[in-house]
């Protein structure tokens, strides 16, 4: 639904992250880090993040998506483990008070830029 | 999203690349990365997509904590009764707590014409001419903001866009979050979007005049809330009829009460 959006910020994100000396290099791959929480349809994104690149440096880039599993910690009695459905209670205390320690990623890890033979960095 | 964006999306469609094969599903290299004459170099970038958002959010917060006034996040989905709901708050809590309104909406000012009646300060926000989104931004609620006159005001209350998905995702400098639920709607809505029942404080089950005339099963509800949110708050109320407004009212004045104190 707002997929269209991310796939502009991350356009920017990785636009602003090319360094000037690159010249003619473009970017190739884009490697992105989505949490199973995070609000975001990995396949709506790649729809629009193949749509929003044309006639940017990105232009023909691949989007690599990592999706990160929900992890819980729970704060009474420390038990750790991943989350697989809505449940946030922990299975072993019945407790309510967790700490997530992952799944709500929404994170550009790295661009792979492609450099020309002839470029000043060799 | 910034105004224009929709349109350069309706152009793309119309792009003559766009219907050849795309590649972005493959984990391969593409064969002119992999020549002779070039090589690949990843680049560390580590950044949040959002954080350009969680950044305005931040500074909207800080005005918000000089002006000294309390703010507060409504979600819900379409037609759960948000706007009656606050209606009927505001003819509660006004004028002894000076409060003002944002509403978000894609298109129409309907919503913002009835608030208005209550007497407080209200802006709508048409998020068509931001690109159509789903959702408010954090910068959008600072245009709106800067017409308010935030000194005059203790409460401010947003009225997110009816969708149980997006506006979880983006903060906007609030200092709490609700959503309504409404008996209409599925019991299972909790499960279905756990992101937005966790990042909420308080879950009004609305429409509870109703019940009685719907298969709803309340207790399980209630049961699929505290599974994904253990200790979240839930009032049952009716904005129609006024039922169970109470404890709701007391819980917001206290948190109105404790920022601004």
């Amino acid at each position: 639904m707002h997929e269209m959006g991310i796939a502009l910020q991350i356009i920017e994100i990785a636009t602003a992250s090319l360094p000037a000396d690159l010249g003619e290099a473009r970017v190739a791959r884009v490697n992105l880090k989505i949490g199973k929480l995070a609000a975001v349809v990995p396949n709506s994104l790649r729809f629009c993040f193949d749509v929003a690149v044309k006639d940017t440096p990105l232009a023909g880039a691949d989007l690599t998506i990592e999706e990160i599993p929900v992890v819980a910690r729970c704060k009474d009695c420390n038990a750790q483990w991943t989350i697989d459905e809505p449940v946030f209670i922990c299975k072993t205390c019945q407790s309510g008070s967790l700490e997530i320690l992952s799944g709500r990623e929404l994170d550009i890890e790295s661009i792979e830029v492609v450099e020309e033979e002839n470029n000043d960095s060799g | 999203m910034i105004p224009g964006d929709a349109f350069k999306m309706k152009r793309y469609f119309h792009h003559k690349d766009f219907d050849k094969p795309h590649h972005s599903h493959s984990n391969h290299p593409r064969d002119d990365v992999s020549t002779q004459k070039s090589g690949t170099r990843e680049i560390k970038v580590i950044r949040r997509v959002l954080d350009v958002n969680e950044k305005m959010a931040e500074q909207n917060r800080r005005l918000f904590a000089e002006k000294g006034l309390f703010v507060l996040n409504v979600m819900s989905s379409p037609g759960s009764g948000k706007t009656t709901t606050l209606e009927k708050t505001l003819a509660r809590i006004m004028p002894e707590i000076r409060s003002a309104v944002i509403v978000g909406d894609i298109c129409t000012t309907h919503d913002a014409d009835r608030l208005s009646q209550t007497g407080a300060p209200v802006v709508q926000i048409n998020t068509d001419e931001f690109g159509g989104d789903c959702h408010l931004v954090a910068h959008v609620i600072e245009k709106a903001a800067v017409t308010l006159d935030l000194d005059d005001i203790d409460f401010l209350v947003i009225e997110n866009v009816g969708n149980l998905v997006c506006p979880a995702e983006f903060d906007i400098g609030e200092d709490s979050r609700v959503v309504v639920l409404s008996v209409t709607e599925g019991e299972d809505k909790p499960v279905k979007y756990p992101l937005m029942f966790r990042e909420c404080e308080v879950a009004l089950l609305n429409k509870v005049d109703l019940l009685p005339y719907l298969d709803f099963d309340k207790e399980k509800a209630v049961d699929y809330i505290h599974q994904v949110h253990p200790d979240m708050s839930v009032f049952e109320i009716s904005s129609k009829t006024g039922q169970g407004f109470e404890p709701w009212i007391d819980w917001l004045k206290n948190k109105i009460r404790t920022k601004i104190s």
